[in-house]
């Protein structure tokens, strides 16, 4: 009854998408303000359906109702509860139901937050929303029904993926897909402004705070993607440029541009035309992603199972989305020149540089994505592009990138002088270029790469840090910068955090492969670890080999760390689970491998590692996040527009 | 308007190479050895392991290298098709039991038939690398020359058997 | 008593002695650390999308240890490549060969890279002189300068 119920929402939330979609757009075009008016409510009658549809199927989940296709294929009776209801996501069809969750979430937060901004300009961007998720339902409706029955009821399921069953399973798809998905709003803003004719700043304004605030849930969503598969991979890689992981990562380089070209639109009423085109490919490359995840064209460790009608359908949709905007955009793309003047050096330029550099960045991983694609599909046979091309590619296009970061926040609008800023800059400059190469011979031997990620790490820091302090001496009254002053500064120092992360890691980190039995030792990287005993313990749907690792330095005993073996039930591959010590300076790693036999008795083949500062690198991501949030909070974006203003804007239809 | 139609002719032709895209596997990997010499191999045969089978006795004849072991439940797919297919006494049809235990191989034969002249062991899966093989069952035809003329990934079916081993066999045993 | 001590003391050494260092996985870690080196950045065949190196597959298994045999055998580590690519063709390499086919994938990013910069400094240079603001004449500058002048304008 209840998964009939979810299914008939979503049957229900299709009408109403459909027609929200339709009415608001043509009402918006034709000026009907009737027509208008039923885009917020439409926006959250269209969540409502979709949130009982997801409380249907978590419900089906959290009783066990096996008659459900989906539930069995994902879930089992000993699953633990937390990931009974994380399993709703862990497959194909629920996953695009939390897609289409976040989708009308987005929508309801857009109706609920735009009383500044002009009805006509918001019933165009939930219209367009109500039109992708038009797309969506008729995806899952046609080709991906979660709600499919069985007509042979089993008396188990099968169990959700070992892999899954963690704690990163509850909050790393959401997270990623609230970026994914909310990219969509710039996009629809983008679509809305196409359609209005009029492309200007205050349509900048409006757009910036969604698109950071998508970028942030991006920045998160893929931080914890990457710390998940971290730790429960058992060897302690953290990015594997696979092409699932490279289609969340492409948005993000994308969205990363758009929110600094909606800085220079923003202010100087520039670049319109470009900001537009960033908006419309950060949520096409989002749609892409999708599409590369789900239609199996391309082999990767996270892709869904895959059925090649699924893939018609998303390449269809892609087409007339992204075709449907990008021919918009030929058609209605300001012919006007902008009026305002500005320098070679200035922040404009700057800030078209790090676009240019985002962007070619991004096509950089786009390429080397789809190259094993095109070779097969011209006939050139089977290649793979793996992470040595893209680590070759992508670190020289960022580095200047970084370099240039600190300059563009230095310089001024308009204008600036090379003598102006190099007077500023070179004492900093000195001062990184001596502490970064001078660091590296605290944590070990000298490298020149290291020393470049610690300059530039250091350049970032001091740069903002010299600005803040500025700031707050010079201004009399600091207190009333403005919040996003101090988000941009957080934000790059949250790179410059990260960077570090990364430099130190793959510079200094060391690890031991070794046969250990009861009693035997091995040190790394200062450390010593200390097997003294390994010994079975049930779990509730597995059964695990757990090893007690006493674990030393300079011969004092800090804790007992505690890896698993794990053998799941209903899985016949062992699932590693590490035991990791964390600290501000560095992680210390201990991963059981198989039982060894021969020799002098039983024995475990243990893998330790000791690696510096890799938390930094999820701390330099949490860092840009809330950096992000204090951009995105500031009081211009939810100031309520002057009357008059409303009046005259309003009636540009 | 001319330069700002180029995002959407960019978009066009990624659109159709993914189509493409949708009708390849990306899991296939195509055999670089065709056209090439097979490599020459000695191994124990199964059934007599104090004899060993050199490749080399099979130059001057067109045949079938096929791997199959009795731990490969794709194996038993195509098992049948080949029994068949033994029958008609086409072309020799050389077994290689890949990364086996000899006992467990000749089990396996007796449970469900042995299409094969003989089967040598390829105990540590040696001469299996040496054909590039990455997954069992696969099947090599071999010409008179002693060179790799096609493969088959997976198992053999009865359309891969009628519309592309067959014909060639003819082909090639006519030269 | 001392019998007992020396027992004692004997057994302990004994013991402690069973507890020692652990033994390197690695039969031969000059050779284990060159083959993980050149097998990161090979691809596993059967994963799926893993390196040689990290797989726990079979074949991948089977594959480092030719790759361990190799390099005893002093071949230099193109010629392990090639080894493998000879076997299961340009799949088997992460790093694509830089090869005329693979020249869009190697240059593309650069040649777009300076593409874009040769773009950006033409819309630069437009943009000033699009941008340059006509002079004024002179009746227009007397009026100016007159509003400049007005001391009811401070306010």
């Amino acid at each position: 009854m209840i998964p009939e119920l979810g299914h008939f929402s979503l049957i229900l939330a299709l009408f109403v998408a459909f027609a929200m979609g339709t009415l608001s757009v043509v009402g918006g075009q034709q000026g009907r303000a009737d027509w208008m008016a039923l885009a917020r409510p439409g926006a959250q009658a269209l969540w409502l359906l979709t949130a009982i549809s997801f409380a249907c199927l978590a419900y089906a989940f959290m009783t066990n109702d096996f008659s459900v296709l989906y539930v069995t294929q994902h879930s089992n009776s000993k699953l633990p509860d937390i990931y009974r209801f994380a399993a709703v996501w862990g497959g194909h069809e629920g996953s695009l139901l939390l897609w289409l969750l976040m989708l009308c979430s987005w929508m309801m937060a857009v109706s609920l937050f735009s009383r500044q901004l002009p009805d006509v300009m918001v019933s165009r961007v939930l219209g367009v929303l109500g039109l992708v998720a038009v797309g969506f339902l008729l995806f899952m409706l046609i080709t991906s029904n979660p709600f499919a029955r069985l007509a042979d009821i089993p008396a188990n399921g099968q169990d959700l993926n070992p892999m899954l069953q963690d704690p990163g399973l509850v909050f790393h798809p959401p997270m990623l897909y609230m970026g994914y998905v909310g990219m969509a709003v710039p996009f629809a803003f983008a679509i809305a402004a196409l359609l209005n004719g009029r492309l200007d700043a205050a349509w900048a304004r409006w757009s910036r705070p969604w698109a950071t605030a998508a970028w942030i849930c991006l920045t998160i969503g893929i931080g914890m993607g990457s710390e998940w598969a971290y730790y429960v991979l058992g060897w302690g890689g953290w990015w594997f440029w696979d092409p699932v992981e490279n289609a969340s990562f492409l948005p993000w380089l994308v969205g990363t541009a758009l929110i600094h070209s909606l800085a220079v639109t923003e202010k100087r009423g520039l670049f319109r035309n470009w900001t537009i085109m960033l908006a419309i490919i950060a949520f096409s490359l989002s749609l892409l992603g999708t599409f590369l995840v789900r239609s199996g064209v391309l082999t990767s460790v996270h892709a869904f199972a895959t059925d090649p009608k699924r893939g018609v359908f998303i390449l269809l949709f892609l087409a007339v989305v992204v075709g449907g905007s990008l021919t918009l955009f030929a058609l209605r793309a300001s012919k006007v020149q902008s009026g305002g003047k500005f320098t070679l050096v200035s922040r404009e330029t700057l800030l078209l540089v790090n676009n240019v550099l985002l962007t070619t960045a991004a096509a950089a991983v786009l390429l080397g994505t789809l190259y094993p694609l095109i070779i097969d599909a011209l006939n050139l046979g089977k290649l793979s592009v793996g992470p040595p091309y893209f680590e070759a590619v992508f670190v020289p296009i960022m580095v200047p990138a970084l370099l240039l970061m600190v300059i563009g926040s230095w310089a001024r609008w308009k204008t600036d002088s090379v003598a102006e800023l190099s007077k500023n800059l070179t004492p900093v400059a000195i001062v990184s270029v001596l502490l970064g190469c001078a660091a590296p011979l605290l944590a070990g031997p000298w490298s020149a790469l290291v020393a470049l990620g610690l300059t530039l790490a250091f350049w970032i820091i001091l740069g903002s840090a010299v600005q803040i302090y500025r700031q707050i001496k010079n201004s009399a009254n600091w207190n009333s910068t403005p919040i996003s002053i101090w988000g941009m500064h957080v934000a790059h120092i949250g790179i410059a955090v990260f960077v570090i992360g990364i430099t130190m890691v793959k510079g200094y980190e060391t690890e031991k492969d070794v046969r250990m039995a009861v009693g035997d030792t091995v040190s790394v990287g200062g450390y010593t670890f200390r097997m003294t005993g390994i010994r079975t313990e049930p779990g509730p749907n597995y059964s695990a080999e757990v090893g007690d690792v006493e674990l030393s330095k300079d011969g004092k005993l800090l804790r007992v760390m505690h890896p698993e073996k794990r053998a799941y039930f209903s899985s016949s591959m062992p699932m590693t689970q590490a035991a990791i010590d964390t600290t501000l300076t560095r992680d210390v790693y201990v991963s059981l491998g198989e039982r060894l036999e021969g020799g002098d008795g039983t024995a475990w083949a243990v893998r330790v590692y000791h690696k510096p500062f890799v938390t930094w690198i999820w701390a330099g991501c949490l860092f840009m996040a809330l950096g992000g949030a204090m951009a995105a909070l500031d009081k211009r974006y939810r100031r309520k527009v002057a009357a008059s203003a409303v009046k005259i804007t309003g009636l540009a239809a | 308007m001319k330069k700002a139609l180029i995002p959407l002719g960019i978009f066009i032709v990624l659109v159709v190479f993914l189509a493409i895209g949708l009708t390849r596997d990306p899991h296939e990997i195509p055999s670089p050895l065709i056209g090439k010499a097979a490599p020459l191999f000695s191994a124990p045969i199964l059934q007599t392991p104090g004899q060993a089978f050199n490749s080399k006795d099979m130059l001057g004849k067109v045949w079938l290298l096929n791997t199959w072991a009795s731990w490969c439940v794709a194996c038993r797919q195509e098992h049948p098709i080949l029994v068949e297919f033994a029958k008609t006494k086409s072309l020799p049809v050389i077994g290689l039991d890949y990364k086996d235990k000899d006992a467990e191989g000749l089990k396996w034969l007796d449970h469900l038939g042995n299409p094969y002249d003989l089967s040598v062991a390829d105990r540590d899966g040696r001469i299996g690398i040496d054909f590039g093989v990455y997954g069992v069952p696969e099947s090599f035809l071999i010409d008179k020359a002693g060179v790799i003329r096609y493969k088959q990934i997976g198992p053999i079916t009865e359309e891969a058997l009628r519309d592309k081993i067959l014909p060639l066999v003819r082909e090639l045993q006519k030269s | 008593m001392k019998l007992w001590l020396t027992l004692f003391l004997a057994l302990q050494f004994a013991f402690s002695a069973y507890a020692a260092e652990a033994v390197p996985l690695a039969e031969d870690p000059v050779v284990e650390q060159r083959m993980l080196i050149i097998t990161e950045e090979l691809r596993c065949l059967v994963c799926q999308n893993e390196s040689l190196a990290a797989s726990r597959a079979d074949l991948a298994q089977d594959l480092r240890r030719e790759v361990r045999g190799l390099i005893k055998a002093n071949k230099t580590n193109q010629e392990i490549r090639d080894y493998l690519v000879a076997r299961y063709g340009d799949f088997v390499l992460y790093r694509p060969a830089f090869k005329p086919m693979n020249y869009l994938l190697w240059f593309g990013p650069f040649l777009l890279l300076l593409g874009a910069l040769v773009v950006l400094v033409r819309l630069v240079r437009r943009n000033q002189r699009n941008a340059a603001p006509t002079p004024l004449d002179p009746a227009q500058r007397a009026k100016a300068q007159s509003l400049l002048k007005d001391p009811g304008l401070h306010s």
